[in-house]
């Protein structure tokens, strides 16, 4: 790895899923670092490879109908070594140790992702003791506690014994929270964390998971299709169309300063509380079937600039830099 | 009634039984909809904004009479003539819901997978008896492009489209029988942003273009100020604030309002906002006095001792709220990007 205040780089990563109607380019040449200590936010609409790209990370694509065919996903494990994700086996011991250990991801549905005939506090303590086979069993449970304590569930040692379907939507997802940070993780992915929750609750999870960062430092992937939410948490932005990244760069810069029309489009797509109220302008047409994707710049037919003769003959080159630290995919910024 | 109002709803109450064993014992009640009246003026669309379970959706429906009101009534102005909707038989209701039409969240359940687009959309009109085959055929297709579809889609079956293109399909469906209002349930909730942004505007230029009045109910306070005329505010059960969208926006007078407005995350807002302790009450056994005040920062004595009266604060905008003429709340206003 080339730098080293990278935690994860992703080269130009491939999963495609190989189905009857043909192959699916779920996530097609995507490039991204997540920087020790710093949040990556990922914002996409359905279909433009997001969750794909982080459940390769994990290698929890299944297969078949899903295989990782190109690229690399490094990873820096806890002792500097390099270990390249894409490469191991998906079923061996290597990613077993790193999920849940060193890797942790929380899911969209807090509600689907526990078991509802055990309670909340054993399914924690199991993943605990999973990872920890010497630990014994009263260890493992007073460390649930302090962690569903840590994670802002109130009277924690009383709701450690309750049923998931005696927790509410946001107290589930603080739960879920807890369990994923059992083994102290380094990088956290989080898909569409508050999706499935209330503004309010939404508020306390956010503001939640950047507490824990401050303490631990560790790494977080946030998988969005909500800008607002990104735009709130994340240190960089990377936004992704047709399974490839069209933009990245720091928060700050993408926000003010859009380059990829396809950028420009979902800024514009949202109605905003701040400043005067606006027309939106929302990029017309919809996502093309991942089967047929169009030939050149896969964004090229919904694209307001879209230059005939270019942009529809071949792809656009990877990350031009047009600013220092951002990057775009698109032949507006050619030389 | 005044002859700007379309709807007027008064007082209305939805309760729902909690029953308990084999004899249904009534053990308790939901109350989903607790005393709102509200007024709704022709044309405009009035914003009901809320989280989940506070009861948005029972009182859209209640305003239909899908379901039949526990208390209260609801007058809709048909023709210059006032009917108390919860009065009729079936069949005057039959004329009167001619007028009312819903739009539903879910694009994906909401059309009949077994029927064409087109007999998805004259499906009103059949029930209705109105016109014959060919002059429903012919307003199917004009619906169609006006909702911005192609007319060669009326053959096609649903599931051959996208969350986008249904949902267009639904609101073909809700005004081909050319209501007056319509009761729109988070219809983009369940799109993608580009695609939800499309819909809106689809629907504010349906708006202008046909007359319609909406209740647009959602949870999402940007779509609401996108589309509203007037903004209504509820929590559990009850309507707490109402005003004019940039007047309610700008200068919340109730701490409710204050809160939901902070808590939508938007660049720099991670250092002013309120964060809401607990979650919501228990329905079941409602907070005495203010049914805020167990999450109200600013709650004092009074709040619990005594329900706040429904009060004027300026022009068309109302609160209920103890203190709000002594709070200084923060709307959106004050809010620059850090």
């Amino acid at each position: 790895m080339n730098k080293d205040d990278n935690i994860l780089e992703m080269k130009n990563l491939k999963t495609h899923f190989f189905t009857d109607r043909g192959t699916v380019k779920a996530v097609d040449g995507v490039n991204l670092n997540v920087k020790k200590g710093k949040t990556l936010g990922v914002i996409g609409e359905s279909g433009c490879g997001k969750s794909v790209t982080a459940h390769s990370i994990l290698r929890l694509i299944p297969s078949p109908p899903g295989q990782i065919v190109d690229g690399s996903i490094n990873y820096q494990q806890k002792d500097n070594k390099i270990i390249d994700l894409g490469k191991l086996d998906a079923r061996g011991d290597t990613i077993r140790n790193i999920r849940g250990n060193e890797i942790s991801m929380i899911f969209q549905e807090p509600m689907t992702s526990f078991g509802p005939q055990y309670t909340i506090g054993h399914q924690i303590m199991e993943a605990i003791m999973i990872h920890n086979p010497e630990m014994a069993e009263e260890e493992a449970k007073n460390k649930t506690i302090y962690l569903l304590d840590q994670v802002g569930i109130p009277k924690a040692e009383e709701r450690v014994d309750s049923y998931p379907h005696e927790f509410s939507g946001g107290m589930l997802q603080r739960a879920m929270i807890a369990m994923a940070l059992s083994c102290s993780p380094r990088l956290l992915i989080a898909d569409e964390p508050t999706t499935a929750l209330d503004v309010t609750v939404e508020a306390q999870i956010l503001e939640l998971l950047e507490e824990l960062q401050d303490e631990t430092g560790m790494s977080i992937i946030i998988i969005t299709h909500n800008l607002a939410v990104v735009s709130e948490v994340a240190d960089q932005i990377a936004v992704m169309y047709l399974g490839r990244e069209v933009e990245f760069a720091d928060s700050d810069q993408i926000i003010d300063n859009p380059l990829h029309p396809y950028t420009r489009g979902l800024w514009n797509s949202i109605p905003s509380l701040d400043g005067e109220l606006k027309e939106l302008k929302p990029v017309k047409g919809t996502v093309p079937d991942p089967i047929n994707i169009p030939a050149g710049c896969p964004f090229a037919d919904r694209c307001p600039e879209m230059i005939a003769g270019v942009c529809d003959q071949g792809n656009p080159p990877d990350k031009i830099e047009v600013e220092e630290g951002h990057y775009v995919r698109c032949f507006l910024y050619t030389e | 009634m005044q002859q700007d109002t379309l709807v007027e709803i008064n007082d209305l109450k939805q309760y729902f039984a909690i029953e308990k064993g084999i004899f249904n014992r009534k053990v308790g009640e939901i109350k989903a909809v607790n005393g709102v009246s509200l007024k709704i003026k022709q044309r405009e669309t009035l914003g009901l904004v809320g989280e989940s379970g506070c009861g948005k959706s029972t009182l859209g429906r209640a305003v239909l009479r899908l379901q039949e009101p526990t208390a209260g009534d609801i007058y809709f102005n048909q023709e210059d003539e006032k009917v108390s909707v919860l009065e009729l038989n079936n069949r005057d209701m039959r004329k009167v819901r001619a007028n009312m039409q819903m739009i539903f969240q879910d694009p994906f359940s909401s059309l009949n997978e077994r029927m064409t687009v087109m007999d998805n959309i004259i499906e009103p009109l059949v029930v209705n008896n109105i016109g014959d085959k060919a002059s429903r055929k012919k307003r199917a297709g004009d619906l169609l492009e006006q909702v911005g579809l192609r007319r060669e889609y009326l053959s096609r079956y649903p599931h051959s489209f996208s969350g986008g293109q249904r949902q267009r399909v639904g609101i073909a469906r809700a005004l081909s029988i050319k209501p007056q209002f319509i009761v729109a349930d988070e219809p983009v909730s369940a799109l993608d942003v580009s695609v939800q942004a499309q819909i809106l505007n689809l629907l504010k230029k349906l708006q202008k273009e046909m007359d319609l009045t909406f209740l647009f109910i959602s949870h999402d306070l940007g779509v609401i100020r996108y589309v509203s005329d007037r903004i209504a505010v509820m929590y559990m059960g009850n309507i707490v604030e109402i005003g004019e969208r940039e007047e309610l926006l700008r200068n919340p007078y109730h701490p409710y309002t204050e809160a939901l407005l902070s808590a939508v995350p938007r660049p720099g807002q991670r250092r002013n906002r309120i964060v809401l302790e607990g979650s919501t009450p228990d329905p079941i056994n409602l907070p005495s006095g203010c049914i805020f005040r167990t999450r109200c920062p600013y709650a004092e004595k009074k709040c619990a001792e005594q329900k706040p009266e429904w009060e004027n604060v300026e022009g068309e905008h109302f609160a209920a709220c103890h203190f709000k003429d002594s709070l200084e709340l923060k709307g959106i206003k004050n809010r620059k990007r850090a």
